[in-house]
């Protein structure tokens, strides 16, 4: 427990509360208000006193609150394909209606944009930025064909880390206060490691992280990174965890079994949160972990601006196949994985388009098994309940299986 | 058949049979073949290398041996390459480029060695970002890394005078193609909407000196006969590309001009002037740092709505056409932008969603028809 007697789960939501009406308070008094990528370089940001909202972050909290559909039919009718992002359609049809009655962000007066997490982000920062007549700042990550990240790649984030700090400088009027800087750097490490701290105690068995519980805290990975509050939230999020690690409690309040453990490949199906967990927990299935919540573990050297290049670079979205493939096989041997569920997510093609091949090599070098279920991540007519219960299912006749002719209990 | 139906047909064949072809020309020059995935590549490279680039733009397929790769919301020309490379149509190739300029190519590129391990694949990393004083240092680092993964598949060093010889008949083609789609104002009847982009695409099956040798033998005939009119809509078309064959001749019954294209198929390839200072490879990087109105990089103030008013007012269209690939997300982005862009200066537009693997036309026929009589209609 925090000296003021917060839990982790009060604490971060006072502190989502705080991170919006902070931004549109920001607005109303005349500051500028930058909308950034999710894995962007927010140091510099942070560094330059600027405030920053998460569009992605606004469009999850949109689709979890069933709100998408009005903004996603409002981006369709102004062209916008049903087949693109949603959380892109979402933020383009709030960006002409701007109110939602599940949460608000202040319009931008700056985009700021890195491509690390896909090429879409590219294209829908872009049409933001020349919808609002407004700068942007991007930050061209290069994807990584080769197993480790190439040098040529790092050499140019790094040199675009500082045209952003020179733009920054520009579109503020101030000069970068490099020691601020190196100071948020650290802060960002630390929180960093304390999100990976948290996250990694799933590995005990049973785990005391409901790994859905990790959707809600990543809300804020995105936004407080950068800052102490970020730091104090993991941290107590961490020591909860592991005084329920080291008293051997598992993931649900009411002491239900965790009987398997799965890894949930891709982004959340935001609008369907409550049906996707319950039809996992009743079937005694715990989420302990997931492909993209380890993005946010950016680690580096703080002051050295090309190994903050690297680590910006080296997120496996970015990464070639047979690294995403190992990151997958090594979560799955590291957390005792029996299962894998992979969503096949409508919105991001850059994830779904490598799953098949992916599964396969989870099967053949582990013998795990895993299915695939249709969804989306705020779009609500592409998930089907009967169709992800069916999967989830035969996901649990499978594990069964294999602890069966293991002698596990089950 | 006179002249210019030889030298047209010539091309229509080629457009029509790839594979045949490339076989013909590897045979007549003694070269090998190097397959060129969309968008853009530094062919110079390969046929600095005394090697054919061979454009990969998808096709009619059979078969659905993709499906144990990709899921089926994917860019059609992406799962056309993918099932062809599984069925052997490339195992002739000595390799291929897979450039990675959207999310769906990073994946194809991902599957590709799984799926057709015998076709070597040298990938490439475009910068999307052409804005920083380090995109075009980045752009040649690439330029050289490829050059070098080139020279190791085919056991061979590429000099720079071959570079720079290589570069020169690029330019010498670019003209060409520019003059070419310039000539389509004067003979839109010869060059109907069907056989200019045959001509067009033949392009990619050929060894580029002997094809702009063609080109121009087959201009200097059409220039030698008198000038055309067609009773139809002149539209500006834009998009990924505009294909299966039968989609344009619904342009070519319906009297439609092309008179000018910003198609990342044909126009987009060579309508970015090289700079005049530099090294062979610098002019390269430039080219593509010159490069507007194109979805596959970040643009900043995207310019493609400026650029397709500035060609419908400056060839006098009555129209733009879209040709929407479906599940092509660059491309989907920039619609609901330059069509606002479109409306405001009451510029018409027909926008048409189409795939590769389209079993009929049927559809687009009626909207294709209906537009054109509106059009005709408003001019008379």
């Amino acid at each position: 427990m925090s000296e003021t007697n917060l839990t982790s789960k009060e604490l971060l939501s006072q502190l989502l509360q705080a991170h919006y009406a902070e931004a549109i308070a920001a607005k109303a008094e005349g500051k500028p208000v930058v909308w950034s990528t999710s894995i962007a370089p927010q140091e510099l940001l942070e560094a330059m006193d600027l405030t920053v909202v998460y569009p992605e972050n606004h469009a999850a909290a949109i689709g979890a609150r069933k709100d998408a559909p009005q903004f996603i039919s409002n981006a369709e009718s102004e062209g916008y394909s049903v087949d693109i992002c949603s959380y892109a359609r979402v933020n383009m049809g709030y960006a002409n209606l701007q109110f939602s009655e599940a949460e608000n962000i202040p319009m931008p007066d700056l985009i700021y944009c890195c491509s690390n997490i896909c090429c879409t982000v590219i294209k829908w920062y872009e049409n933001i930025a020349k919808k609002f007549n407004i700068p942007l700042i991007m930050l061209d990550a290069p994807f990584n064909p080769s197993y480790e990240v190439a040098e040529d790649n790092v050499i140019f984030v790094e040199g675009q880390l500082k045209d952003a700090i020179a733009k920054l400088e520009d579109f503020t009027g101030r000069k970068m206060d490099y020691d601020r800087l190196k100071e948020v750097m650290e802060i960002s490490n630390e929180t960093a490691t304390w999100w990976k701290k948290a996250t990694d105690l799933a590995v005990n068995v049973p785990s005391p992280l409901n790994g859905f519980d990790m959707f809600n805290y990543m809300a804020t990975i995105v936004c407080l990174r950068g800052r102490k509050t970020g730091t104090q939230l993991f941290k107590l999020w961490y020591e909860e965890l592991k005084e329920k690690a080291d008293g051997s409690i598992g993931p649900w309040k009411d002491s239900a079994e965790e009987k398997y453990r799965i890894i949930w490949d891709g982004i959340a199906c935001w609008p369907y949160l409550g049906p996707t967990y319950k039809i996992l927990k009743k079937n005694g299935v715990n989420m302990v972990t997931s492909t993209y919540p380890e993005s946010w573990t950016i680690l580096y050297e703080p002051g050295d601006l090309r190994d903050m290049a690297r680590a910006y670079d080296s997120i496996y979205t970015q990464r070639n196949i047979d690294y995403a493939a190992d990151r997958l096989l090594n979560l799955a041997t590291t957390f005792q994985i029996d299962g894998v569920l992979f969503h096949s997510n409508r919105s991001c093609k850059g994830m779904d388009f490598k799953q098949f091949e992916i599964q396969r090599r989870l099967t053949r070098e582990l013998g795990i098994p895993s299915v695939i279920f249709d969804g989306d991540q705020t779009d609500p007519n592409i998930f089907s309940e009967a169709q992800y219960e069916t999967r989830v299912q035969a996901l649990v006749e499978m594990m069964a299986e294999n602890k069966k002719k293991k002698g596990e209990k089950i | 058949m006179n002249q210019v139906e030889l030298l047209i047909n010539q091309f229509l064949e080629e457009a029509r049979n790839p594979k045949q072809t490339v076989t013909n020309v590897m045979v007549s020059t003694g070269k090998k073949a190097f397959g060129c995935f969309p968008i853009y590549v530094p062919e110079e490279i390969i046929y600095a290398a005394g090697v054919l680039p061979v454009g990969m733009w998808g096709g009619q397929t059979q078969g659905s041996k993709v499906n144990a790769y990709i899921q089926s919301f994917c860019c059609s020309i992406m799962r056309a390459n993918m099932e062809q490379g599984m069925a052997g149509t490339y195992d002739f190739l000595d390799g291929i480029i897979i450039p990675t300029f959207c999310d769906t190519m990073k994946a194809i590129l991902a599957n590709w060695p799984v799926a057709v391990p015998h076709v070597k694949v040298i990938p490439f990393v475009y910068p999307q970002n052409r804005t920083s004083e380090y995109s075009a240092q980045f752009l040649i680092s690439q330029f050289r890394n490829f050059q070098s993964n080139l020279e190791n598949l085919l056991s061979k060093k590429i000099s720079e005078a071959d570079i720079e010889n290589s570069f020169l008949t690029y330019e010498k083609y670019r003209v060409a193609m520019r003059e070419f789609v310039e000539l389509v104002n004067y003979y839109p009847k010869t060059l109907n909407p069907k056989i200019r982009h045959m001509i067009i695409k033949a392009s990619n099956f050929n060894d580029k000196a002997v094809y702009t040798k063609r080109l121009r033998h087959l201009m200097e005939s059409i220039k030698e006969m008198p000038q055309e009119r067609v009773h139809g809509p002149k539209v500006v078309i834009t998009g990924l590309m505009a294909e299966p064959e039968q989609f344009l001749d619904l342009f070519t019954e319906n009297g439609y001009t092309f008179v000018a294209d910003d198609l990342a198929h044909e126009s987009r390839q060579f309508r970015t002037r090289a700079r005049s200072e530099g090294t062979a490879i610098e002019k390269m990087a430039y080219r593509i740092i010159d490069l507007r109105g194109c979805p596959f990089f970040y643009e900043e103030n995207k310019s493609r709505g400026t650029l397709l008013k500035t060609l419908a007012k400056k060839y006098n269209a009555d129209a733009v056409v879209v040709c929407m690939f479906k599940f092509c997300d660059p491309e989907e982005f920039d619609y609901p932008v330059y069509k606002n862009e479109l409306d405001k200066d009451g510029i018409n537009i027909l926008y048409l969603e189409i795939e590769q693997q389209m079993d009929s036309v049927a559809q687009l026929r009626t909207r294709i028809q209906s537009f054109s009589e509106m059009i005709m209609n408003e001019i008379n």
